[in-house]
């Protein structure tokens, strides 16, 4: 880009550097907005007289006596427990990663070495179980789930969210392990190695890298799932995304809005972290799939 | 790999899918034939000195005994997909013979609930896919022309709104655009309406969530679209360029082309996710103004009263409906690998 035959010209750049400011506006201010406005009590963050009182807070400075307030943290971590619903999505998220990376890999490097016929059909199968939206299953699940006594409770809710996710790790696997050089193990299955062996002492060592973005794109399910973690967790077992939807049910009451708003910024900060420490990998995670298949 | 080690090394996942992906499937096709059985109940006469009155109980012995006897509930075949609730056949011909003019027909039909939901289904997927493809390519041309050190920073935040929870970016969004909110208030002035509020207009609404839609869906394909352009081959370019390509012209001749199966994979991807359009409707509050499939299984199976087999019936239609949404692309791939082989 750097040849002088490649400069845009003055109004191009302008033109295409205003759309990205825009785009960036667009892409982040909401988040700060909210995270400022999360501080506020309810009538300056929804002020129906002047949109300014949201950032100068003078409600807040009337109520509270300072333009920032922590009314809605208190009110949702300590008042509607919002904590436990945290613990439950981090119990949730850890389980499914680590079940789903770990019969995920068996089945993905399966996939990548087996030069049969059937391997075809079955991504092909697995990209049609991908495309069924996970909530059309949910009525399936109900009727066992009752009958076994099992409905409401975390390990359930475990096991299907690592099934609905098994697709498209196999297919990230998949092609992960393609790119892996089939020589590594065959010579490792030459000196005597069983294919799980080989598996162990030889491929085990070398995948981290994308089994970390693999994860990745689990843990996001996970976290992110409102369908599935909805209608099959109980009321006391409910995680975060749930849960900040039942506080906009019962938000009828002046005040409970600002504990959804507070919730929802509690909500996002692992989120940030995460983009923020895994860029490289997420922005690999969602190439590598496009570049290769 | 032999057939045996494949197996055990492919069998705890196939299991997993097959238990709670294969196994719901045939559930929820069986389910949407039965209903359950409505409680025994029992008319008997009870006089006392003022009269007599006939008064129903449930026989509980009678009811269980039918539950047990035939535990899938009643047979009624095609009936629940015909019902109002779903594909509402009576309805519709009733619509067609009294119908005066098609925008009289189209009107009916929008009155029943599950063509009101295909409607905005269909609308939000055809709408927001082409939309955030056009979008994602022409953030993916900006940031590209960036200079290095900014470019971190702009794919950094522009990853934010595709990796929040669909039901948080959606509710973010909301607040902002409530007609107490900035963003409303903004409408608001510009619009020089002091009434006008998102809640209380159907267009107003549809468009908010095909916004979001694109706002939570393009940096997908502008990650995707932009990892292509590292990838084009700059001889092209610059041979263009000698042939007196203008800029537009290259972007058209050599840059599109080579992101052409970029585009049908975040296209596929894409037609796949928006057609589950869900979690907007429920942050958005909107469900008096648009409606989707997902979100009628999701009303149907909340609360008190779970109603399994309406809520089935609508999980296979939608089902159907992606099956041909995918239809084209899977003819596709299973040619090529026909070709192949």
């Amino acid at each position: 880009m750097a040849s002088p035959a490649n400069r845009m010209p003055r109004g191009l750049r302008i033109a295409s550097t205003l759309f990205i400011v825009t785009w960036l506006i667009m892409a982040a201010f909401p988040f700060f907005w909210t995270l400022w406005g999360s501080f506020k009590v309810e009538i300056d963050f929804f002020s129906i007289a002047d949109w300014t009182t949201a950032l100068t807070g003078d409600k807040t400075k009337e109520t509270y006596g300072s333009p920032i307030t922590g009314a809605g943290y208190y009110g949702a971590w300590v008042q509607e427990e919002f904590g436990r619903a945290v613990i439950n999505t981090f119990i949730v998220c850890f389980f499914v990663v680590c079940t789903s990376l770990t019969i995920g890999t068996l089945g993905g490097y399966a996939l990548s070495r087996s030069g049969f016929r059937y391997t075809f059909w079955l991504l092909m199968i697995a990209l049609i179980f991908r495309a069924v939206p996970p909530i059309t299953l949910v009525s399936g699940y109900l009727l066992p789930f009752f009958e076994w006594n099992v409905w409401g409770i975390l390990p359930t809710t475990i096991i299907v969210l690592v099934a609905i996710n098994q697709p498209f790790t196999l297919w990230m696997l998949h092609s992960f392990f393609q790119s892996i050089p089939k020589e590594l193990d065959e010579s490792a299955k030459v000196d005597g190695c069983t294919q799980f062996q080989a598996f162990r002492r030889v491929i085990i060592p070398v995948m981290w890298p994308g089994v970390v973005t693999t994860g990745l794109f689990s843990f996001l399910l996970a976290y992110n799932d409102f369908a599935v973690t909805a209608l099959l967790l109980s009321k006391e077992n409910q995680t975060m995304v749930p849960k900040i939807a039942s506080f906009l049910g019962t938000t009828q009451t002046e005040g409970n809005v600002m504990f959804a708003v507070a919730a929802v910024v509690s909500a996002t900060v692992p989120l940030f972290i995460l983009v923020m420490f895994f860029q490289r990998q997420i922005v690999g995670g969602l190439t590598a799939g496009a570049v290769k298949g | 790999m032999k057939h045996r080690t494949f197996f055990w090394f492919f069998l705890p996942t196939a299991t997993a899918m097959l238990l709670f992906i294969a196994y719901p499937i045939i559930s929820i096709i069986t389910q949407s034939f039965y209903t359950p059985h409505e409680a025994v109940l029992i008319v008997s006469e009870v006089c006392d000195p003022f009269g007599c009155k006939e008064e129903t109980t449930v026989d509980q012995e009678a009811t269980n005994a039918l539950r047990v006897s035939k535990p899938a509930g009643n047979f009624v075949g095609w009936n629940i997909y015909l019902d109002r609730g779903h594909l509402a056949t009576t309805e519709v011909a009733e619509a067609w013979r009294s119908r005066e003019g098609l925008g009289d027909f189209f009107n009916a039909l929008g009155n029943l609930p599950f063509y009101r939901a295909m409607a905005f289904t269909l609308t939000y997927t055809f709408v927001v896919t082409p939309m955030l493809i056009i979008v994602g390519f022409m953030i993916a041309l900006g940031v590209n022309s960036l200079h290095r050190q900014l470019k971190g920073l702009v794919i950094f935040f522009s990853l934010l709104p595709m990796i929040i929870t669909p039901l948080i970016g959606s509710l973010i969004l909301f607040w902002m655009l409530d007609s107490r909110g900035i963003l409303g208030s903004a409408l608001q002035w510009m619009a020089n309406d002091p009434s006008l509020s998102m809640k209380a207009s159907t267009g107003l609404t549809w468009v908010m969530l095909m916004v979001y839609g694109v706002w939570h869906a393009a940096p997908f394909a502008f990650v995707v679209f932009y990892a292509g352009l590292q990838t084009l081959p700059q001889d092209t370019l610059e041979a263009a360029r000698i042939d007196g390509a203008n800029r537009w012209q290259q972007v058209k001749h050599v840059i599109i082309p080579h992101l052409m199966p970029l585009v049908t994979f975040v296209a596929l991807i894409q037609l796949m996710d928006n057609f589950r359009v869900f979690e907007p409707i429920v942050s958005f509050n909107a469900e008096a103004h648009a409606t989707s499939l997902s979100w009628i299984i999701y009303n149907d199976l909340q609360g008190e009263t779970r109603q399994l087999s309406a809520a089935s019936t609508t999980s296979v239609l939608t089902i159907i409906g992606v099956a041909i949404l995918l239809s084209p692309v899977l003819v596709r791939t299973w040619r090529d690998f026909k070709g192949k082989t």
